[in-house]
């Protein structure tokens, strides 16, 4: 299969670069040799298969230079960078990463509620700028217990509700539609869910529908001792409300993995005691890149060796 | 009760104080400028000490306050506690199990979550504007780890519970075996860590547990062995650990406890791999005030001759 030629959007992998390099004819998208036009004018009547991730997938623009385009394969579980319609119209195979990086992300949201709730990243810098000799630390809140919703009760938000179950954490959620078969409690609106919960988690896809999902009213509704975690896109999330809720005190917290505009965070956020940061780590550890890798090698073979995907999209 | 002395040994919440206030004569230690002549002026009042992590009652304390009937800890952990003095002299004893063990538990899987996912230092990474210039490092996953567990109590279990749901097998080492659970039981601490990715500490800290963490345990932990310590300081050998982790000997640790609070070994504060915390296992504010209110229960039983609520001695 060298003679195949794959453009893989942008640096996400050197594991994941490797292995495409041994087995195709890796083209990289972010190459200085060539500008853009020049570059695609050389090779685009080659590529069969696009490599994308979160940050450059696949779009209209993109998928229409290429005319001989049979399949993108996406280093992620979510599809927003990718336009499926057009994938679909042309006949392009999708695939993404799904399962293999279900706990990794499960993991980061539970983490990032302990740590905002038990205020750990503040309490390691109180001990390391030394300030525990002056005298103790101030209280911070229990989490055990506390309710959390999530929004979107798929692969990712039923992992995040099994570990906060057995933190005697209440469970709530909002999604398209109820789930059967959970005794979780289902809100149709996603306001009613954030005013009856105390921890907010956003775990669905980013859709059209979904952009800003978490908007004023929702902040509001989760208030003042209200904690939001965004594991899932940062355009889930009406950025600018959330900063100046946050600023105002009109949130009690937030434990954000994304961001409307990475990798550049709002920086009224850097100075505020309540809020964990961290950028976009959610499938980042060396077990879960790469599974993830592995995955789009093996939809890569199986669809050039005529055989079934693995983890087709559409 | 209101001519009662009540001992307070050390600042240590803002309500239990107020609560004591009201209802006894409190007598705060740590504001006495010469203990002693302090000692010796309340001595024939004090009837009661209200000890805690930090300042307990031990055999000095203890032979200096001749009315002495009770000794209500404001913690779980007995170790600051003469409690053989305390028998000879039928000095009743409590503490405060089972409000806290949900914050203490819940610290350990948020100390091994922090420090296998290197949360702390990819918030600085972010704060420090580094995001810019290019992705943090990929870091290690959780899920599915071996956690070894010493001491299988109220706190230990609550631990293994949590970390169940993270799909972690649980291994453990307690004094004696413990045929009810299905985790696995280790018969050494040396064989538990050598078997185990994440070493818990969860247990009281006695004669026998002092320095249960040493070199040879570090060892079997391993290269990428991660310790989380949510017991006492002194369950550690402090210098050891340090050497290994600043050597690279041991992959990591969370940390809530030191053998010299509040002295942390400042070799850590340049390290990637561990987390530093001031000794919060229980600083919440519901925890804080459930534990306030066993003490204020524990004592106002003890005055109006009723059973204590949680008595050790």
């Amino acid at each position: 299969m060298n003679n195949i030629s794959v453009l893989m959007t942008c640096p996400m992998f050197p594991y994941l670069e490797q292995e495409l390099e041994t087995r195709f004819n890796l083209i990289k998208l972010w190459n200085p040799s060539s500008s853009k036009p020049e570059f695609f004018k050389n090779y685009s009547n080659f590529i069969k298969a696009v490599v994308g991730n979160t940050k450059v997938g696949a779009d209209a623009d993109m998928i229409d230079s290429l005319p001989n385009l049979e399949i993108v394969a996406s280093y992620s579980v979510g599809l927003d960078k990718i336009d499926l319609d057009k994938c679909k119209e042309k006949g392009i195979e999708v695939t993404n990463t799904p399962d293999v990086l279900t706990n990794d992300v499960a993991d980061l949201a539970i983490g990032l509620a302990l740590a905002v709730l038990r205020k750990i990243c503040v309490c390691d810098q109180f001990v390391r700028g030394g300030k525990w000799i002056r005298g103790d630390f101030g209280l911070a809140t229990k989490f055990s217990g506390k309710s959390v919703g999530i929004v979107g009760l798929g692969r990712i938000g039923s992992a995040i509700a099994k570990r906060a179950e057995v933190f005697g954490c209440p469970i709530s959620y909002h999604s398209r539609s109820k789930k059967p078969n959970t005794n979780y409690i289902y809100y149709s609106n996603i306001v009613d869910l954030a005013a009856n919960c105390q921890i907010l988690i956003v775990a669905c896809a980013l859709t059209e529908e979904t952009h800003h999902i978490v908007d004023r009213k929702v902040i509001d509704a989760l208030g003042l001792k209200g904690i939001l975690i965004n594991i899932g896109r940062g355009a889930h999330v009406d950025e600018p409300e959330l900063v100046s809720a946050l600023v105002e005190g009109r949130l009690g917290g937030a434990g954000l993995d994304v961001f409307e505009n990475e990798p550049d965070v709002p920086e009224q956020l850097f100075a505020l005691k309540n809020v964990v940061l961290v950028p976009h780590v959610g499938s980042d550890t060396e077990e879960t890149s790469k599974a993830m890798a592995d995955l789009v090698i093996s939809n890569l073979e199986a669809y050039f060796k005529g055989e079934p995907l693995l983890t087709p999209v559409l | 009760m209101k001519s009662i002395g009540v001992l307070m040994t050390c600042h240590m919440d803002s309500y239990l104080e107020q609560e004591l206030e009201k209802r006894f004569n409190l007598l705060r230690f740590w504001t006495a400028t010469e203990k002693s002549t302090f000692l010796a002026t309340h001595k024939n009042s004090i009837r009661a000490v209200v000890g805690n992590a930090f300042g307990g009652a031990d055999a000095e304390l203890i032979e200096s306050l001749p009315k002495l009937e009770i000794v209500a800890s404001f913690s779980v952990g007995l170790d600051k506690i003469d409690l053989a003095k305390c028998k000879e002299k039928g000095i009743r004893v409590t503490n405060t199990p089972d409000v806290l063990t949900d914050d203490v538990a819940d610290l350990s899987i948020g100390l091994m979550l922090a420090v296998l996912r290197k949360l702390c230092e990819s918030d600085r990474y972010v704060r420090s504007d580094k995001w810019k210039k290019g992705d943090y490092t990929l870091t290690t996953k959780f899920t599915g780890k071996t956690v070894g567990i010493i001491g299988l109590g109220r706190i230990g279990m609550a631990v293994a519970k949590r970390a169940e749901a993270f799909s972690c097998p649980i291994h453990y080492y307690s004094r004696t075996e413990k045929p009810e659970t299905k985790y696995k039981y280790y018969p050494s601490v040396v064989e538990l860590a050598a078997n185990c990715d994440i070493l818990v500490v969860a247990c009281s800290l006695t004669e026998e547990t002092r320095h249960i963490i040493d070199r040879e345990v570090i060892d079997a932990l391993g290269r990428k062995g991660v310790l989380i310590n949510v017991g006492r300081g002194r369950h550690v050998d402090e210098p050891e650990l340090v050497s290994a982790l600043v050597e690279c000997r041991l992959g990591g640790a969370g940390l809530d406890v030191f053998e010299h609070e509040p002295e942390v070994p400042e070799e850590l504060f340049g390290l990637d791999n561990v987390v530093l915390l001031p000794h919060v296992g229980t600083g919440t504010v519901e925890t804080r005030q459930a534990m306030a209110d066993l003490v204020i229960g524990n004592l106002e039983a003890h005055f109006q001759k009723k059973p204590l609520l949680t008595p050790v001695v």
